[in-house]
């Protein structure tokens, strides 16, 4: 149906998204690494130089790196876990029939919409404070000595607050999936005596694998990047007790000055992100062919 | 078709359900409750909040003291602009794509997607280093700018979906009616779009009014929107939980409302249709 004149006028209708994008990503990720091969401190002007690998090898060394890794690592892995398996059990039992289901929904959901340093400071102020929280006052009320959740479980306390930010996430969308569930298939295999345990785990669970996918790897994406929630509640710390990949890069290059070794960890983050963007990647072009 | 359900299985349905939605639901309740407290009370009395005097001086103080509204216009200026900026841009594009598709229309969308992986930690430092050299740091135009581009792959993705939905056979009718391009974009097409276009704008919206990587590492106090107004709350310990739950009361309601009217949008949005 398109005709040679068509197709000329809807390259020009897709070229500025496109190039602006390409400038959006070719520029910064280009003086990025360049950045990342020079002795480049904002302290030391005049001090620029070509340096190779050093960068890389100092911020690889760093003992704070190892642990960042780690503390990235536990931070995705703790959110997933809990968004995954607490949205499952949300989105079964939103699922049931019950009297103010809409109402519900928008209850649960309300998390999500709430700007993270928001929620950062409302978690570490009004609950987990341990001299003026709620949870302290409640410890204290039961005769309990108030624990301080943010100095002695600081990237536990952080899971806990961003797994409350995505735990809606991944209900709604588990919710979608199953909602688009055949229901008639479920009411045969009751008709023919499977129990509610091998209906879940034989007809639900393979029905919500493509959907918890899809959770799993757009959070991923997202816990990458955790930055505001680390700001505003333990600024990474006590020491590096809480600081991940992401904070690490930004303590580095805008707090330190040091635009070199600031870069070379953005290089890495970039490609620690890239190894999940290939797998989300195909997840959706298989979905854009279908 | 409905299965039959006992009303005494509905009934604990329910009241799980309720007890689970309240103590997600409850720290927002509690901030909204602790905004109408005295410091005082909000302090060291929170247990007794059924009793304590309700009060309005905290959202005095947040508007007296600290320039609220500055502060809340940014935020409506940035993620307002940077949304109908990525639209202005991408509707041609998801328009092109949805209609005239090409043998690498896909390969651009993947490509576009991709793009939107990159971890901004990874060019924190030239974008910092470019907008403090151009004197972009600090000011509305510069997160736009910055906004604009990064939920400009979202935007191009969730109206090609929607444009994708409209049959093209209705043009077709269209031109065989004698329609210029002109009457066809503006009567057949335009009136089909609008809800797509709405629903993505609305997403948008909210993505960017709570986007806190780049407003906080690229403003200072100008320029600051909201994110970066209630961060600078985290320094001084002590007694501000009455005020702080004000600003925050106020920072989240207008996106908390917009938010629940965007639930089936976002699921869509947000998978890039992977899920519908």
């Amino acid at each position: 149906m398109s005709t040679q004149a068509s197709r000329a006028s809807a390259r020009l209708m897709i070229s500025p998204a496109v190039l602006l994008l390409l400038g959006w990503m070719i520029v910064p990720l280009a003086m990025t690494v360049w950045f990342s091969l020079q002795r480049y401190n904002l302290l030391m002007p005049g001090m620029e130089a070509f340096i190779g690998l050093d960068n890389y090898e100092y911020f690889l060394t760093d003992p704070a790196f190892v642990t960042a890794i780690w503390n990235t690592l536990a931070l995705v892995l703790g959110v997933l876990v809990i968004t995954v398996i607490g949205g499952t059990l949300l989105a079964l039992l939103l699922d049931q029939p019950m009297w103010g289901q809409g109402i519900v929904r928008i209850l649960v959901i309300a998390p999500f919409f709430v700007m993270p340093t928001v929620s950062a400071l409302v978690w570490k102020n009004m609950f987990m404070n341990p001299v003026n929280g709620l949870f302290a006052h409640i410890a204290k009320a039961f005769g309990l000595q108030p624990f301080d959740f943010l100095s002695q479980a600081p990237l536990a306390s952080i899971i806990g607050i961003v797994s409350w930010q995505w735990l809606p996430f991944a209900t709604l969308i588990l919710l979608t999936a199953l909602q688009s569930l055949d229901r008639e298939q479920l009411e045969a295999a009751e008709m023919d005596g499977a129990g509610v345990f091998s209906r879940f785990f034989y007809i639900m669970l393979p029905h919500l694998a493509r959907a918890a996918t899809v959770v799993i790897l757009i959070q991923t994406i997202f816990l990458l990047g955790v930055f505001a929630e680390i700001l505003v509640t333990t600024n990474g710390g006590p020491g590096t007790a809480s600081t991940t990949l992401t904070y690490l890069v930004y303590v580095q290059s805008l707090l330190q000055f040091d635009v070199g070794g600031g870069a070379a960890g953005g290089v890495i983050a970039i490609v620690l992100a890239n190894i999940v963007a290939i797998f989300l990647m195909r997840m959706i072009g298989k979905n854009l062919e279908a | 078709m409905s299965r039959a359900v006992t009303p005494r299985r509905k009934a604990i349905t329910t009241v799980l359900a309720w007890i689970v939605g309240f103590l997600i639901f409850f720290p927002i309740l509690w901030t909204i409750v602790l905004s109408f407290k005295s410091e005082g009370d909000a302090i060291s009395a929170p247990l007794n909040v059924l009793t304590s005097t309700w009060t309005m001086e905290s959202y005095e103080a947040v508007q007296e003291r600290s320039n609220y509204f500055l502060h809340f216009w940014n935020s409506v200026v940035i993620s307002f602009g940077s949304t109908i900026a990525a639209l202005v841009i991408a509707i041609p594009a998801a328009w092109a794509m949805a209609f005239v598709p090409g043998k690498r229309t896909k390969d651009v969308l993947m490509w576009m997607l991709s793009t939107k992986m990159m971890p901004a930690v990874g060019v924190l430092v030239p974008i910092y280093l470019l907008f403090r050299d151009m004197g972009l740091l600090d000011t509305r135009t510069g997160l736009v700018i910055v906004l604009t581009l990064m939920n400009l792959p979202i935007v191009v993705w969730m109206l090609y979906t929607y444009f994708k939905e409209i049959p093209s056979e209705i043009l077709e009718a269209a031109r065989m009616d004698g329609a210029t391009l002109r009457s066809e974009i503006l009567y057949v097409l335009t009136p089909m779009a609008v809800p797509g276009i709405a629903s993505t704008l609305l997403l948008n919206v909210i993505l960017a009014w709570n986007e806190a990587f780049w407003t906080l590492n690229l403003t200072a106090a100008k320029a600051a929107p909201l994110t970066a107004f209630i961060a600078s709350y985290s320094s001084p310990e002590g007694l501000f939980y009455a005020k702080l739950s004000a600003a925050s009361t106020l920072a989240i309601a207008p996106i908390l409302i917009l938010g629940w009217f965007s639930q089936k949008q976002l699921v869509r949005g947000l998978t890039f249709g992977a899920v519908k």
